[in-house]
């Protein structure tokens, strides 16, 4: 199971603009490197990171193997009501993994 | 004709010749087949203007397995006026795709950061789709010491 890191500010005012940051547990195998013995290691790497806001989508992302091991990935969103941001990333052989958050807003 | 005139002559066609091809990449400033072809995919037919697009990028960087990269796009983000999208490239990487992140005016700001692999010293390439249709770019070069993809590691 993949360790996740979110770190959302637990408040905010109401139309802020918030910083919004993740990292993510995982190898990110190009699928261009070889093992000692010459055998080439087959690609294995988060494809898409997608954030809902109370469901819905405010941010996506689509990796390719040139984002570095254990993927960070920094975006902003406003603040408009309380309620939970879900984050949500999927990939090769069959990876998947959900976090979530919930911010007041006042 | 002399060897001074055969110079001067040959000399400042290819001058010219290397000026034109400048001129046709530099919207996008695209260099490698692999790269054009990639952007291509992601931009069609349309135009692709320099401008707008701030993409941050050490200009040293010790170690190609992580290099922290930032992209600030010059944008009110109104629902009338946004980024829809920002795609990154990379010259020579074995694949130039680098990463595609979608956003909308409920973005706030247009403003991405992640951390890249570099397999060598080269130019990075932005691309930011704004909701009108229309594309721009931005560039960044990094000197790489230590190679992603050669060296092993993660």
């Amino acid at each position: 199971m993949a360790t996740v890191l979110v770190n959302v500010p637990a408040r905010a005012r109401r139309g802020e603009i918030i910083e919004i940051k993740t990292l993510i547990s995982h190898p990110m195998e190009t699928g261009y490197r070889r093992s000692e013995l010459g055998v080439p290691i087959p690609r294995d790497i988060i494809r898409k990171f997608v954030c809902t806001y109370n469901g819905t989508d405010v941010f996506s992302a689509e990796l390719h193997p040139a984002i570095a091991a254990n993927p960070f990935i920094v975006f902003t969103t406003i603040a408009i009501e309380s309620g939970t941001l879900a984050f949500h990333w999927t990939g090769d052989n069959g990876f998947s993994a959900t976090e979530s958050a919930t911010i007041t807003v006042e | 004709m002399n060897r001074r005139e055969f110079l001067r002559t040959t000399g400042g066609a290819a001058a010219s010749l290397g000026l034109a091809s400048l001129i046709v990449v530099e919207p996008a400033r695209a260099t490698t087949p692999a790269m054009q072809e990639a952007i291509r995919k992601v931009v069609g037919g349309a135009r692709v203007n320099a401008g707008k697009v701030k993409l941050e990028l050490p200009p040293l960087s010790e170690n190609g397995h992580a290099v922290p990269l930032a992209v600030r796009v010059e944008s009110p983000m109104t629902a009338a006026d946004h980024v829809r999208a920002i795609h990154v490239f990379t010259e020579r990487n074995p694949q130039p795709d680098v990463a595609t992140f979608r956003l909308g005016p409920r973005a706030g700001h247009a403003r991405v950061a992640t951390r890249i692999r570099l397999a060598d010293t080269q130019t990075v390439i932005a691309i930011s789709e704004l909701s009108d249709g229309s594309f721009w770019s931005g560039s960044a070069e990094v000197v790489v010491t230590l190679a992603a993809c050669l060296e092993g590691g993660p």
